[in-house]
């Protein structure tokens, strides 16, 4: 029977559309895989002696310490990106299965999970370096095993709240309130927790606990798919309820209004606008690597453009980035309607020029870091309306990725968001901004380059309407190219 | 209304369609029919600009539909789930529609009100949107929105489809309707041959690609189709 699982498994991975893509991604793939293994492992074998040099104490304990957040993070990270494993049994419902071989094959898939074995590249040489430390080799066994099957814990515990969102966000809440407290020295919860991770080292029978919380974890998981395997149960698809919204106000705007309408409606009522909204909204933070000095590399003048253009820009480039992509679902009813493109432009070009407005309103708070950041940012942000607006509703006629409103499968990049002609396009989004400063800045002083930056947004700006000819023009010509990729779903 | 000067669609080395001539006069109610893969679904999305002929030209009430956008306010379609917001509630893309064929609130209004039998109290104030209906009621309002803003030629692909028995009725007579009213061509698919012959007063056979039939329809047409379709 595992058989027929396996076999399932392996052709619906070997046969989706995503699999086939251009050599140059895949390559690029691997690569970035490969960067994550090895960070984690130079972390595993590194952070030993790092910590020890740094004179934090016994780093086991320091590990420990931290290990709540460490923790937490991966609950995050699996809630928002593991996928959900009861998605396709449906059609396995009525099979001559018993139930309870569907279930233990859809729990054990997720075992294998890269979100599983990722941790292991950093504990593993973690705990071997601890060994040949002379730490007792049993201990070191047993602290491992604990941790690891805690992980474990935490990919049953991840099915478990199978996207409840009130329970999972008062949780990441809480979180971050105790990491603020422990900053400021208020609180520290980890003098709290740090005993229990400890405990699995010191007392040799303790990481049995964290072994049997695993196993009740998995037996209850399991109890739970069982109990819940009908259509209209745990595989029932959530419903909200719907309410109509007018937005009369925007009737005024005439056809653009009607965009914007939909637009508004198009970011509030699905999961992946919404995660690209809070997306945007973490860029605003971007720039406090750049202004408190946190990497050294990013001292230079220059690079406070470079942020300035981040923070202002958030939902530009997230969102902007799959204009017309975010229509993918319905774009034969838009190529078919009485619709002028530049209309449809148009709206979402003020979606993302009144966004980039308010970035720049609320990252006044950068005004702490003294005028100059703040000037920066101001300075990015008349470059990306001037200039970068254009440019992502230019490069978006490329990426003719369709996107699944309802699912955050992929919200973090795709492959065919990768192609020459969008990284071309990213030379003048981000590189050419920098340039101008630089002239401006080493040639003149520094006030010309901000100048200079700022001039060349609203340069742009001027010639709005003869680029949205320009702009149009490419969406017409890739029109059915466009509509073809979007029926392509996978 | 809308002339076909011979059109052609290749993929690869295969043709899906060829149709050499084909008129269709203002206000006739046309039915397509065919087995899957004949090329209705192809000829739609040609007339709607959605794909490139290989060859020749669509021509919708003197306007070269690939060429010209001018046919779009005066034509409407639905041709399956991509013609939905699945986001919006059936009100909200009622008014989407109407806003963008130039209609008010009120005008879509009074137009669907007269669809409320059609709806079966099913569509309108329920509270959901769109991606959340069941496929029948989906085709609804796909339907019915491809009637807002007096459209002079509605194009439906396999409008009977997924429909419960009283709807496919109810739809009948609405298509009838539309089909007296001159200034209104309406092009039907079906694989149903029976409501085909019942709505429509021409019905032309695609098998292949080709027209293999262009009937008037009369008593004896059902009976034809049968015997096409059967041997």
């Amino acid at each position: 029977m595992f058989k027929h699982f396996f076999n399932l498994q392996w052709k619906s991975f070997f046969r989706a559309a995503s699999f086939k893509t251009n050599l140059a991604f895949k390559i690029l793939m691997i690569f970035g895989a490969l960067y994550f293994i090895v960070v984690f492992l130079a972390l595993g074998v590194g952070s030993f002696f790092i910590i020890k040099k740094a004179g934090l104490g016994d780093p086991l304990r320091v590990v420990n310490q931290f290990m709540i957040y460490y923790l937490v993070m991966d609950l995050y990270i699996r809630y928002m990106f593991q996928k959900m494993p009861i998605l396709n049994i449906k059609p396995l419902l009525y099979m001559p299965f018993k139930k309870s071989a569907v279930v233990k094959y859809s729990l054990g898939k997720t075992v294998f999970s890269f979100f599983n074995w990722m941790h292991a590249f950093f504990f593993i040489p973690f705990s071997i370096v601890l060994i040949t430390q002379g730490y007792n080799a049993l201990d070191v066994v047993a602290w491992h095993l604990a941790i690891m099957a805690l992980f474990y814990a935490n990919n049953f515990l991840n099915i478990m709240m199978n996207n409840q969102d009130r329970i999972f966000y008062p949780m990441v809440a809480i979180l971050a309130i105790l990491a603020l407290c422990q900053y400021n020295g208020w609180f520290d919860v980890t003098l709290y927790t740090a005993p229990i991770f400890d405990a699995f080292f010191d007392t040799p029978w303790a990481f049995l606990i964290s072994i049997l919380l695993l196993a009740w974890l998995i037996y209850a998981s399991f109890n739970y798919f069982k109990k819940h395997m009908y259509l209209d149960g745990g595989l029932a698809s959530k419903h909200t309820e719907a309410k109509s919204e007018d937005y009369t106000w925007l009737n005024r705007f005439g056809n653009l209004g009607t965009f914007l309408k939909n637009d508004i409606k198009l970011i509030r009522r699905n999961k992946r606008s919404k995660t690209t909204v809070i997306m945007s909204f973490l860029f605003l933070f971007y720039g406090l690597i750049f202004f408190t000095g946190g990497i050294e590399m990013y001292e230079g003048p220059i690079w406070s453009i470079f942020a300035g253009i981040f923070i202002s820009g958030g939902f530009l480039f997230s969102f902007g980035q799959f204009v017309p992509s975010w229509d993918s679902s319905y774009y034969p009813l838009m190529m078919s309607q009485n619709i002028q493109y530049s209309e449809y432009l148009s709206s979402k070009w003020y979606l993302i020029v009144i966004a980039t407005v308010l970035s720049t309103v609320i990252s006044a708070f950068y005004l702490y870091f003294g005028w100059e950041v703040y000037l920066a940012i101001v300075v990015g942000a008349i470059y990306n309306i001037g200039v970068n607006s254009y440019l992502v509703l230019w490069g978006g006629a490329y990426i003719k990725t369709p996107i699944d409103l309802t699912s955050n499968k992929k919200a973090f990049g795709d492959k065919q968001a990768f192609n020459v002609k969008t990284l071309l396009l990213t030379i003048p989004k981000l590189v050419l901004p920098l340039i101008v400063f630089a002239v401006g800045y080493y040639l003149i002083n520094p006030v010309a380059g901000y100048i200079a930056v700022a001039l060349s947004g609203v340069l742009g700006f001027v010639f709005k309407d003869q680029v949205f000819k320009m702009i149009e023009k490419i969406y017409k010509k890739e029109k059915y190219k466009t509509l073809l990729a979007y029926k392509q779903t996978d | 209304m809308i002339t076909v000067h011979d059109i052609t669609k290749t993929y690869g080395t295969q043709t899906v369609l060829n149709i050499p001539s084909l008129e269709i006069p203002k206000g006739q109610s046309f039915g397509l029919v065919g087995n899957n893969g004949a090329g209705k679904t192809t000829f739609f999305s040609l007339l709607l600009d959605l794909i490139q002929p290989t060859t020749g030209k669509i021509i919708n009430n003197e306007v070269q539909v690939d060429i010209s956008e001018a046919w779009k306010p005066f034509t409407s379609a639905f041709i399956d789930e991509t013609f939905l917001i699945g986001y919006l509630t059936p009100e909200e893309y009622f008014y989407f529609i109407g806003e963008l064929r130039g209609q008010n609130k009120a005008d879509v209004d009074s137009l669907i009100g007269t669809f409320e039998n059609f709806f079966h109290g099913e569509i309108l104030g329920q509270k959901k949107y769109l991606r959340d209906l069941s496929k029948g009621n989906q085709k609804k309002v796909g339907i019915v929105a491809s009637f807002i803003g007096s459209p002079e030629v509605i194009i439906l692909d396999e409008p009977f489809a997924n429909l419960d028995p009283t709807t496919q009725i109810r739809l009948k007579q609405i298509i009838r309707d539309l089909a007296e009213n001159n200034d209104v061509t309406v092009l039907v698919s079906s694989h149903d041959l029976i409501h085909v012959t019942e709505v429509c007063e021409r019905i032309v056979v695609l098998n292949k690609g080709e027209i293999v039939k262009d009937i008037q329809t009369s008593t004896q047409t059902l009976k034809e189709l049968e015997t096409f379709f059967g041997g």
